[in-house]
């Protein structure tokens, strides 16, 4: 049997790099022996990613991607598909979750400095990622038809009339209409379930060929690569497989424990993943009281009000997206880890925290002079950690990086 | 230490579940209710209530016949003899025959379908509203209600409640001058049912209306403690595994 299975393998490697593959990728692909905890949410961004897709296949083949239909379709699917409720809950809070898990791991690359030198392209693609995932978010919000998923995008579309001279035709393009409309829907769905997951799985392939290609960061910031045993084999690595293999696992599974916990007992958390105001279907003549995005884009939101400037606001909004794409060329301290940076460093990037969860809180609440003053006053601070980063880690008492990872 | 309070920070905005509560527009305060839909008699006695005194003017147009019956455990002969007024089909949803137009022309605004109405308000709203209603003369029909003030609904169950008047209290105007404000409803008349079997009845209804805006509610519960047991048992056995595999690591 094992000798029948040793000669298929080999007919397929002489026509197919099976073997190659999974030695370059998987237990031939050597990766720092000392993963810490914020160094699980790259494989579970993955998994989420793999849910969306199933959870979405699945809702696809009973949502109605028209104005008149697409508000009782998702009913439909909450009361008579079976199990249908469970797909339904499964994209919603995978949608939080993904967020939640993408933006711990872009702090793990804060924390650690992995977007530095040679791991800047790694950092862009992830950043693009990031980017295609928020068009995606936001495409999907619409589908729904209720209350908050109309007038959300229709506030987002009514963004780009802001433009000067063509803002108005801009936005009408971005519709299809002079309204978001049963013609904006379909785009949207086409969007949201053709192009976006379409571009998205070339750029993970992408981004995961550039990280094998640099080979991981870790906690301590130094290259495992500079050490290498007469084998060639990095001293302070371990083979993915079967080492990160078990480990992720085990990542996951807790993952999949508090995913569970929200999906079956809190699936409208509270309404920050699905909103009340969700729960009504979309009414052209009634505006809601209260129009908030989703927690997710909360921190872009207060930054957009914070500036009195409609197009200064929305300049801004691009803006504080735009400057994490800098973060390689704006840090310019030698060391990458957070364990070797100076107080400089560490004292900005809480500073920086704080800003983008309180600006994350603001942007939840209502609008009122207090709100908009630490509005303004979270927004300062956060443009200040980019602004000023070529400064303060270029002059920060960072310590020396030790020569090989500690046992 | 930075690590560990960014940790906490992250996981305290991961799982806040501080409600947002949506009070009314006129700030009244709410009634804290907390939902049971467990209770199948408590379902079945709202469902009752519901169908003898809301569906006339509002439907539940996602709600099917044969949901309920399967769900509360209704027999067919019972809910076509009691509950289905409006049809014979067990496959059919709770509509009725007031149509969008009558409403506006009878109420000034059409009287929403309730089947999520729990879900966009809350069923703590939902509880409020149906104790705040209170004598108004000023009103087309005679009531006006504390919780949504100026609401077109008629006080549909005011025989059994009875009649309530409105409490003021001076409250600052904002301009160094005082104004009355509605802060309370009191009963001055009772109704067919006391006060606390009233209370008793809205209960009912409000947890029917929850179960209306999610039947499932109860089964995923149910599903979920099992999915989250089967999870910690294979959580136990993935730890177990790791360590295996790392022991030789140093």
């Amino acid at each position: 049997m094992k000798k029948q299975l040793g000669s298929l393998v080999s007919w397929v490697d002489r026509r197919f790099p099976l073997s190659q593959l999974w030695r370059e990728h998987l237990a031939g692909y050597y990766a720092p022996k000392n993963f810490n905890f914020w160094y699980f949410f790259g494989s579970l961004a993955l998994l989420v990613l793999v849910l969306q897709f199933i959870s979405g296949i699945f809702l696809t083949m009973n949502y109605k991607p028209a104005a008149a239909d697409a508000f009782a379709s998702v009913e439909y699917i909450m009361r008579d598909v079976n199990l249908g409720w469970l797909v339904r809950y499964m994209h919603s809070t995978g949608a939080s979750a993904f967020f939640v898990v993408v933006y711990l791991h872009m702090f793990r690359a804060m924390l650690y400095g992995s977007y530095k030198k040679p791991r800047e392209l790694l950092w862009l693609i992830g950043m693009f990622i990031y980017l295609l995932l928020m068009a995606e978010a936001f495409f999907g919000y619409l589908l729904p038809w209720g209350q908050m998923s109309y007038w959300g995008a229709q506030v987002i579309i009514n963004l780009a009339s802001a433009v000067p001279f063509v803002g108005e035709e801009l936005a009408v393009l971005a519709r299809g209409d002079y309204n978001v409309s049963d013609v904006t829907l379909n785009r949207f769905f086409a969007l949201h379930v053709v192009a976006i997951p379409l571009v998205l799985v070339g750029v993970v392939v992408m981004h995961l060929m550039a990280l094998h290609h640099t080979g991981s960061n870790n906690p301590e910031g130094i290259e495992i690569k500079d050490n290498k045993d007469e084998k060639g084999v990095p001293v302070d690595g371990v083979p993915f497989h079967p080492y990160y293999t078990v480990k992720d696992l085990f990542g996951a599974v807790i993952f999949l424990i508090l995913f569970a916990l929200v999906l079956f007992f809190y699936p409208e958390m509270g309404g920050y993943f699905l909103e009340a105001a969700n729960f009504e279907a979309a009414n052209p003549l009634k505006t809601p009281e209260h129009i908030a995005p989703v927690w997710y884009f909360t921190p872009f939101y207060s930054i957009l009000r914070a500036v009195p400037d409609k197009l200064m606001g929305v300049v801004a909004m691009q803006l504080a997206v735009f400057m994490l794409f800098l973060l390689p060329w704006l840090d310019r301290s030698p060391v990458r880890s957070i364990r070797y940076r100076g107080w400089k460093y560490r004292t900005a990037l809480t500073v920086f925290v704080i800003s983008f969860l309180a600006l994350g809180w603001l942007g939840t609440k209502g609008i009122n002079p207090v709100y908009t003053l630490w509005s303004q006053i979270f927004s300062v601070l956060y443009f200040s950690f980019f602004i000023f980063m070529p400064i303060y880690t270029k002059h920060d008492n960072d310590k020396p990086e030790p020569q090989r990872i500690a046992a | 230490m930075l690590i560990r309070v960014v940790t906490l920070a992250l996981a305290a905005l991961l799982f806040s579940t501080v409600a947002v509560a949506a009070g009314g527009d006129s700030g009244y305060p709410l009634l804290r209710f907390t939902p049971v839909t467990t209770d199948t008699a408590s379902l079945q006695r709202g469902l009752r209530t519901f169908v003898n005194y809301c569906q006339g003017c509002h439907s539940a147009k996602y709600m099917r016949y044969q949901r309920l019956a399967d769900d509360l455990n209704i027999p067919d002969d019972i809910m076509k003899q009691n509950i289905m007024w409006g049809s014979d089909s067990m496959a059919a949803t709770m509509t009725n025959s007031t149509s969008e137009e009558t409403g506006k022309i009878l109420f000034s605004a059409a009287p929403p379908d309730l089947s999520l109405i729990a879900r966009a308000r809350s069923p703590s709203y939902l509880y409020t509203y149906m104790l705040s209603f209170y004598e108004d003369e000023s009103r087309p029909t005679g009531a006006n209600n504390a919780l949504l003030p100026g609401s077109s609904m008629p006080h549909v169950m005011w025989e059994l409640q009875g009649v309530q008047r409105g409490l003021y209290t001076e409250a600052s105007d904002g301009q160094g001058g005082t104004q009355e404000v509605l802060s309370g409803v009191e009963l001055v008349k009772s109704g067919l049912l006391s006060e606390k079997e009233y209370a008793g009845l809205v209960t009912d209804l409000t947890n029917f209306l929850v179960y209306l805006g999610e039947p499932v509610r109860d089964q995923r519960r149910r599903i979920g403690m099992w999915v989250i047991l089967f999870l910690l048992g294979y959580a136990v056995i993935t730890w177990l595994l790791y360590k295996e595999y790392w022991r030789d690591v140093r």
